[in-house]
C-alpha cells in the first residue's frame, strides 16, 4: 500500500506541515459549522482536509487499530454494534456515528478523536478500495451488495469486481482479515479474492441481483436452504464459520449462542453474528486484548437500543411509534420480515418515501419491493413522493390513504388506531425528515 | 391478429436479466388492468433457465450489458419471442429491452451485437456520458392511437441509459423528446414503434406513470375494436401531473436532459 509518504523527495518535514495544517483547518471548519447549525459538522471540515492534504486519511488512521464496515444494507447498525464491542473490550474507539461514510466523513470521525486507538469506519461501497489502502485495516467486515440508487451508484457487478480488485491488493504484512457474508454471492465472488477470510452465514434474502454468476457468466441456483452454487463453473457457496438458526448463532464447533440485542430483526441478528466473528481479529492485534467468548461479545452489543434513530420509539398522541428505515429493495424486503416478526398484521403502518440525491431520484425500486405483503394493514402513503408510492400501493392492491405531509400522516394512523403501536418506515432522507420535525 | 390465448397472458421476459428499473412493474399493471376490467389473464414471469412461454403481450425491461447481451443471444436461440410476433403479439421493450429489440446494439466492449430485428432500430454507443433523469415526450403525428381515435397524452418516465438508438425506415418515432434525451439520435425522438412491437427509453417503469399506453397494448392484445372499460385512474393522474410539474418545461429548451458520467456500464 502507498502511505503518506508518496514522494521520496518530499521532505518529512514538509509533510507534517502539510498534515498538521490540514488537519487543523479541518477542525476548525467543522467546529464552526457546528458553532453555526450549519451541519453536523462531519463533511465540510473533512473536504477542505483532503483538499490541502489527499494523504490526511493514512496519516490520521495511522497507529490505530482500524475495523472497517461496508455493504448495501445494515452497514449503520453494524459499525455501531462493532464499535460498541471494541469500546467494551477496553479500546477508545473513533467512529462515524451519523452515516457521513465517504472519506470526508471518516477524516473528521478521526480528526475529533486524535488519541483513540481504535477506528471503526462505515465505508461507502465506492469508496472501500481507498479507504482498504488509507488506513490498513485489521478487519474488514463485507455484509451485502444490491441494487440501490442506481441514478447514482454503479451497478452490482461493478461494484463487487472493484471490492475484488481492493482485496486482491491487499499486502501481505497488513495482516488485514476480511470477515463476510457467504450467502450474498456477489460478496462472496469480492471475498474470495483475499487471503484471509472468515465467512458467516449473514443471510441474503434479496437475490435478484446475484442471478448471473460473477464468476462465469453461468447461473447461480439458490436451494431452500440458502446454499447455492452456479450451474456452470465451480464458484458455491464458501463453508462458514459461523451462521443463525432461527434467532441463535451456530459456530463451526457445534456450539450455540442466543442473540439477544437491543435492536430488532432478523437482519440485525445477522449483522451481530459478523461483528461476533470479527472481533477476535481486533481484539488480537493489541497487547492486553481481552479473551473474549461470543456471549461476552453479544452481551457488550446488546446496550445498542437504536441506530442514529433507527428502531428506536417515540411517544405520540400516547402511542409508540417505532422509526424504521428502509432505502431499497433489498432493505425494504428485510423490513417486511421485521414487521411480521413483531405484531403481526394489525400495525398501522406509515409509509415515507423522498426521492432527494441521497435516496436516488428515480423512484422505479418502488416496483422491486413486495408491497403485496402489507395487505390487510392500515398504511398510510406519504412524503415527497407519495403519489408513486400511491400508485405501486394501488396496484400491489394495499388499501391505503395518502397524506403528503409526513408528520400528518403519522397522525392519521395514530388517530386511527385503538391500539399502542404504530409503524414508520421511510426511505433515507424521508426518515431523517420525520426525525427532525418530532 | 390470432384470438387471445385464454386466458390473456402476459409475459414479463427474463426478470432476472432484464428488470434492473422495476421493470416487472409493467407487466403487473397490464395484468391488473386487464383483471380489473374482469378479463381472464395471467402473469408469467419468465426466467433465463425456462423456454419463452407462448403469451400475448410480452415485457421486456432494462438491464446491464452482460445481462443484455445473454438476454439477445437466449431469445433468438429459444425463437419463441419472434414467432410469437409474426403471429400478433404484442411487445414493449424498455431501456434494454428496447435495443435488443432492434437489428444491433452494442455490447460491454462497445461492439456491435446481433439484436431480435423486430423493430427496426439500431443502437450505438454513445459518449460516456449517460442520459439520466425525467423524461417527458410527446407523441408524434405517427404515434398509435387510442382505440377511441384520440392520440396519446405525453409519455412521462425516467431514463438512464447511454446509447443512442437511430430508427430505420420500417419502424417510426413514438415520441418527440420534450425533456430529457430519449433515443439521443440528434433528431429528437423517444422510443420507436411498428406493428404492435413499441420500445422506449421511459421507465419508472413505464406503464404506471402512463396508463395510457398500457390500456394501448391491452387493446391491441384483446383484439377488440371498441375501447376498453374505462378505469378511475385517479392516482395516476395525480401522480402525472405531479411529475409533469416537476419536469422543467418544453419553454426552457428541448433536450435539457442530464448527461451524467456514471462509473456504470449499464444501458
Amino acid at each position: 500500500m502507498t502511505i503518506s509518504k508518496s514522494s521520496s523527495s518530499s521532505p518529512a518535514a514538509d509533510l507534517t506541515l502539510r498534515a498538521s495544517t490540514a488537519i487543523h483547518t479541518a477542525s476548525a471548519i467543522n467546529g464552526l459549522s457546528r458553532l453555526f447549525g450549519r451541519g453536523s459538522g462531519t463533511v465540510i471540515g473533512g473536504r477542505a482536509g483532503l483538499a490541502m492534504d489527499p494523504h490526511l486519511l493514512a496519516t490520521l488512521a495511522q497507529g490505530r487499530l482500524v475495523g472497517l464496515v461496508s455493504g448495501t444494507n445494515g452497514k449503520t447498525t453494524t459499525t455501531r454494534l462493532l464499535a460498541a464491542a471494541v469500546k467494551a473490550g477496553g479500546l477508545s474507539v473513533a467512529t462515524n456515528t451519523t452515516g457521513s461514510n465517504m472519506p470526508p466523513g471518516h477524516v473528521a470521525a478521526l480528526i475529533g478523536t486524535q488519541s483513540t486507538a481504535a477506528a471503526v469506519l462505515e465505508v461507502d461501497e465506492s469508496y472501500l478500495g481507498q479507504l482498504i489502502e488509507d488506513t490498513r485495516p485489521a478487519v474488514v467486515l463485507l455484509l451485502n451488495l444490491s441494487r440501490d440508487q442506481l441514478d447514482r451508484i454503479a451497478e452490482v457487478r461493478i461494484l463487487a469486481d472493484r471490492w475484488r480488485q481492493a482485496l486482491v491488493a491487499l499486502d501481505e504484512d497488513a495482516l488485514t482479515q476480511v470477515v463476510a457474508n457467504a450467502d450474498d454471492p456477489m460478496v462472496a465472488w469480492a471475498a474470495t479474492a483475499a487471503r484471509n477470510v472468515r465467512w458467516v452465514g449473514a443471510g441474503q434474502v434479496w437475490r435478484e441481483d446475484a442471478v448471473g454468476c460473477p464468476a462465469c457468466g453461468g447461473r447461480i441456483k439458490f436451494e431452500e436452504s440458502g446454499a447455492w452454487a452456479c450451474d456452470t463453473c465451480e464458484f458455491r457457496r464458501p463453508m462458514c464459520r459461523a451462521w443463525l438458526e432461527g434467532t441463535e448463532l451456530v459456530l463451526a464447533d457445534g456450539s450455540r449462542h442466543q442473540v439477544s440485542l437491543g435492536v430488532p430483526g432478523q437482519f440485525n441478528r445477522a449483522n451481530a453474528a459478523m461483528v461476533v466473528t470479527a472481533l477476535p481479529c481486533m481484539d488480537d492485534r493489541w497487547d492486553g486484548g481481552p479473551g473474549r467468548t461470543v456471549d461476552d461479545a453479544l452481551a457488550a452489543m446488546a446496550a445498542v437500543e437504536e441506530v442514529a434513530g433507527r428502531f428506536s420509539t417515540v411517544v405520540r398522541g400516547g402511542v409508540d411509534v417505532r422509526l424504521l428505515l428502509a432505502k431499497n429493495p433489498a432493505g425494504w424486503t428485510a423490513l417486511f420480515d421485521l414487521l411480521d416478526e413483531s405484531g403481526g398484521a394489525a400495525l398501522p403502518t406509515v409509509l415515507s418515501v423522498n426521492a432527494r440525491i441521497a435516496d436516488g431520484l428515480d423512484t422505479s425500486w418502488l416496483w422491486d419491493v413486495p408491497f403485496e405483503r402489507l395487505r390487510g394493514r392500515t398504511v398510510v402513503a406519504t412524503g415527497e413522493r407519495c403519489r408513486d408510492l400511491a400508485v405501486r400501493l394501488r396496484y400491489a392492491e394495499v388499501a391505503h390513504t395518502v397524506v403528503p405531509d409526513p408528520v400528518a400522516a403519522l397522525d392519521v394512523a395514530i388517530q386511527g388506531t385503538t391500539g399502542t403501536q404504530v409503524e414508520f418506515v421511510g426511505n433515507y432522507t424521508a426518515f431523517a425528515v420525520l426525525r427532525g420535525r418530532l | 391478429m390470432s384470438a387471445p390465448a385464454t386466458p390473456l397472458t402476459v409475459v414479463v421476459v427474463f426478470p432476472d436479466l432484464l428488470g434492473t428499473y422495476g421493470d416487472g412493474g409493467n407487466g403487473l399493471v397490464l395484468a391488473r388492468r386487464a383483471s380489473w376490467r374482469g378479463i381472464d389473464v395471467e402473469l408469467v414471469e419468465a426466467t433465463s433457465d425456462q423456454p419463452i412461454p407462448v403469451g400475448d403481450i410480452y415485457c421486456l425491461g432494462g438491464g446491464e450489458d452482460g445481462p443484455q447481451v445473454r438476454a439477445s443471444r437466449t431469445l433468438i436461440a429459444d425463437g419463441t419471442l419472434s414467432r410469437a410476433v409474426d403471429n400478433g403479439a404484442v411487445v414493449l421493450g424498455v431501456c434494454a429491452g428496447f435495443q435488443l429489440l432492434g437489428r444491433s446494439f452494442p455490447d460491454a466492449a462497445g461492439g456491435p451485437h446481433d439484436g431480435l430485428g423486430l423493430l427496426d432500430v439500431t443502437t450505438k454507443k454513445g459518449t460516456d456520458l449517460r442520459a439520466v433523469g425525467e423524461l417527458v415526450a410527446e407523441p408524434t403525428a405517427e404515434a398509435p392511437l387510442r382505440a377511441d381515435g384520440t392520440a396519446l397524452p405525453p409519455l412521462l418516465g425516467f431514463e438512464n441509459h447511454g446509447g443512442i438508438t437511430a430508427i430505420g425506415a420500417e419502424a417510426v418515432p413514438l415520441a418527440r423528446v420534450v425533456h430529457g434525451i430519449g433515443n439521443g439520435d440528434g433528431l429528437g425522438w423517444e422510443g420507436a414503434w411498428s406493428n404492435r412491437v413499441v420500445g422506449t427509453y421511459l421507465h419508472g417503469p413505464v406503464l404506471p406513470r402512463n396508463p395510457v399506453l398500457a390500456d394501448l397494448l391491452l387493446g391491441w392484445a384483446t383484439g377488440s375494436d371498441a375501447p376498453l372499460d374505462r378505469l378511475e385512474d385517479i392516482e395516476e393522474q395525480i401522480l402525472r401531473a405531479e411529475r409533469t410539474a416537476a419536469a422543467p418545461s418544453a419553454s426552457r429548451g428541448r433536450n435539457r436532459g442530464l448527461r451524467r458520467r456514471l462509473f456504470s456500464a449499464r444501458r
